[in-house]
């Protein structure tokens, strides 16, 4: 068990650390600096900045060091939560960023719950009913889930919505909440607005997680066990829940390492077009006004939080598989 | 005679004088067909004991209705790539201030009980109050539409000059008056568009599958065929990958793009981009085969006959896998046509000039463009045809690429 534990931390870390190789990367990919984008922003703005004090600001953020020095000093100051300067807005990038992050994660792990929540009575029912209108229709939904992208979904789902039912589908709160303080009320309000988002943002993962757990299913059924229990006058509700029910449960766990940086990615995009308040559209403007700060940080803190939640569902999965569980006392 | 052992249970006829095993092997597709129904069984089994592994797959493919007519959509899409000038009725760029956000043209086929097909022509005026044009179809103005009818001028293949279209306009040119799916906002063709974005997306989706499939196949088999540190590494490095948000990460690269490249170089850097992680499927698929195969007897039967390393990989592993690798290819397909689509339609992928599925999209970006245009929506359809097509053919492949499986 520890084996595994140390073995997934390590994996974690080693992962981390290429996400934050990537962002910097991303980070000193465009042409130019920090400064020249700085003296742009200046002279636009109707400010001059001579050459010679491009130099010293230059030199004061370290930029004529080597690249190795300057991503550790970039890292030195991530550490401490320091991320730089946002040009656009003039302010520094945390701030920027704010809530942005937390309601990212928010609408993720909606998607997955979401997911779970219906992948496991539907996988059941297709599994239990095999073959059955209810299971084809499944499987149909499924497809069209795995073979329409998320943010195409998102578009259609919202010409629909305002074609057919006068609804303005988007954002995550009512007008009224979008730059209230936090209080309960808005908490609901978002909730309310939640399920929707991550409706669209789930279904791919939904209809493969139903495509396993059927097939999954469907394998343990057969197995001897299962007919012994009938046998004996065991319930058919009880047969089914009680043992085959819960070995077909493992993908749950162990999908969730795949699943939750697939829907933070198809969150960003999803978000540009349901226009939600994540980080989405944040990344996307920081990109296109070439703030690589901001855009760096945002691709570095996603990656973060993406492997942080994968490593939490490595323990869940060690909790609800004994195998795993077990392996280091072998 | 058992007729469930046929593949495909077809009607009873007598069976063949000669049997099918005696006719000359027959490539995989060809001669299978007509020799397949009606054998007894024993004759059945002996010709599945002799068949090549090739034509087993076609056998086992062939069974699989939904692969085969996801093959036919496929081969269809692949079709409009080669054709897309010929399919085109307008050049992709013709734009006209004066027809911009023209909803689409229906088409009718008779004209008083006869077959002339035909679309109307139209006025367009500005509404004074919401500054959008409104067009008004005017029955009296009857365009009748040709067939191979001659329009602007393109190369076939890049090499000989045409002027032949699939459909065109009596007289006067097309370009002008037929828009079968509407305009944009420039005023360009959107069925003319549709069919070179579907070029550009095919080929991309070919190009970075055929990148990830240098390197996954690479990867994956030094791994699988060495193992020990190597593979470790390289499995740490396809886990490390398939544990980053990849969207983010895509859109920074392509963001970094230089904004003065030409079509082509973009078009290079984002098939890059986009196989950088694509790869990773691919190279377990091909550890996965090489581990199992490695166990196999007959490749220790050829190190025992002496055979050199680089023979056992060519002739003995490579033909074993070769069918896995093109199921998994299949099915890796789709997710690059996404990524392209995706990245486009951030406008962070291809950029206009250039024209794919993403770029016609990005137009149909916000609601308002999809309140007053929502035929811009239209380029979706096409994306998810091809994208469960390449599913269904890939799933078809995978199952038939074990034909001993059940």
């Amino acid at each position: 068990m520890l084996a595994y534990l140390v073995h997934r931390l390590v994996l974690a870390l080693l992962t981390i650390w290429a996400i934050s190789v990537l962002a910097f990367v991303i980070i000193q990919l465009p042409p130019g600096d920090y400064i020249t984008s700085y003296i742009a922003q200046m002279s636009a703005s109707g400010g001059a900045v001579s050459e010679q004090e491009a130099e010293a600001l230059r030199r004061e953020y370290g930029l004529d060091q080597p690249l190795w020095v300057q991503y550790l000093r970039w890292m030195r100051q991530v550490v401490r939560g320091r991320f730089g300067m946002a040009l656009e807005w003039k302010r520094p990038v945390s701030e920027v960023i704010g809530d942005r992050l937390w309601l990212t994660m928010v609408v993720s792990v909606a998607a997955i719950l979401l997911t779970w929540l219906l992948a496991l009575p539907i996988g059941i029912y297709s599994a239990v009913r095999q073959y059955s209108v209810g299971d084809y229709l499944a499987t149909f939904v499924g497809f069209i889930g795995l073979a329409v992208p998320s943010f195409m979904l998102a578009l259609v789902v919202m010409y629909l919505g305002f074609r057919y039912f006068d609804l303005s589908i988007g954002g995550l709160f009512s007008d009224e909440f979008v730059d209230a303080p936090w209080t309960l009320a808005k908490a609901w309000d978002m909730l309310k607005h939640l399920p929707l988002p991550a409706l669209i943002l789930g279904l791919a993962g939904t209809a493969q997680l139903i495509r396993i757990m059927r097939a999954n299913l469907l394998d343990e059924l057969r197995k001897p066990y299962v007919m012994t229990a009938r046998a004996r006058g065991v319930p058919e509700r009880r047969v089914i829940l009680k043992y085959p029910v819960r070995v077909a449960l493992n993908p749950f766990a162990s999908t969730i390492g795949y699943l939750l940086p697939y829907v933070v990615s198809g969150s960003i995009i999803v978000s540009l077009v349901l226009s939600l308040p994540t980080v989405g559209p944040l990344l996307l403007k920081a990109l296109v006004a070439q703030d690589m700060f901001l855009a760096g940080t945002i691709v570095l803190l996603l990656g973060v939080l993406t492997v942080v939640g994968t490593f939490l569902s490595d323990l869940l999965l060690m909790w609800i598989d004994p195998r795993i569980r077990m392996e280091g006392r072998r | 005679m058992d007729r469930s052992a046929h593949p495909d249970g077809g009607p009873a006829i007598a069976p063949p004088a000669v049997p099918g095993v005696l006719r000359a092997p027959s490539p995989p597709g060809g001669g299978a067909l007509e020799v397949e129904p009606d054998l007894a069984a024993g004759a059945v089994e002996e010709r599945i004991s002799v068949a090549t592994q090739w034509q087993l797959m076609w056998w086992r493919f062939r069974r699989h209705r939904l692969a085969m007519v996801a093959t036919a959509i496929v081969a269809a899409f692949y079709a409009v790539v080669l054709a897309a000038d010929f399919l085109a009725y307008a050049p992709p760029t013709a734009s006209e201030a004066q027809r911009s956000l023209l909803p689409p043209q229906p088409v009718h086929w008779f004209d008083a009980g006869r077959w002339r097909p035909h679309v109307y022509g139209f006025t367009g005026v500005r509404d004074p109050l919401t500054l959008k044009r409104v067009y008004t179809p005017d029955p009296t103005k009857k365009i009748p539409l040709r067939f191979f009818a001659s329009g602007f001028e393109y190369r076939v293949l890049g090499l000989v000059p045409a002027r032949v279209h699939l459909l065109g306009v009596a007289d006067g040119d097309a370009e002008a008056t037929l828009f079968l799916l509407g305009t944009d906002e420039q005023g360009r063709d959107l069925w003319s568009r549709l069919m070179y974005a579907t070029r550009t997306s095919l080929t991309i989706g070919l190009a970075g599958v055929g990148l990830s499939l240098v390197l996954g196949v690479l990867l994956g088999g030094v791994s699988g065929y060495y193992g020990g540190a190597i593979d470790t590494v390289i499995q740490r490095v396809i886990e490390i990958l398939r544990s980053i948000p990849t969207i983010p990460l895509w859109m920074g690269l392509a963001a970094a793009l230089p904004n003065d490249w030409t079509v082509g170089q973009v078009y290079f850097a984002i098939t890059v981009i986009i196989s950088l992680v694509g790869w990773t499927e691919l190279a377990r698929v091909v550890r996965g085969r090489f581990l199992a195969l490695r166990e196999e007897e007959f490749v220790m039967a050829a190190e025992l006959a002496g055979c050199s390393q680089g023979r056992i990989i060519v002739s003995h592993l490579v033909p074993s896998f070769l069918s896995h690798i093109i199921a998994a290819t299949t099915l890796a397909i789709p997710a690059m046509i996404i990524s392209e689509t995706s990245l486009s339609f951030l406008g962070l992928g291809l950029r206009p000039p250039a024209i794919s599925w993403g770029v016609l999209l990005q137009q149909a970006q916000n609601i308002q463009a999809l309140a007053i245009s929502p035929w811009l929506l239209l380029p979706a359809i096409p994306v998810t045809v091809v994208i469960i097509a390449f599913n269904f053919m890939g799933d078809g492949l995978r199952d038939a690429a074990d034909p001993y499986g059940q």
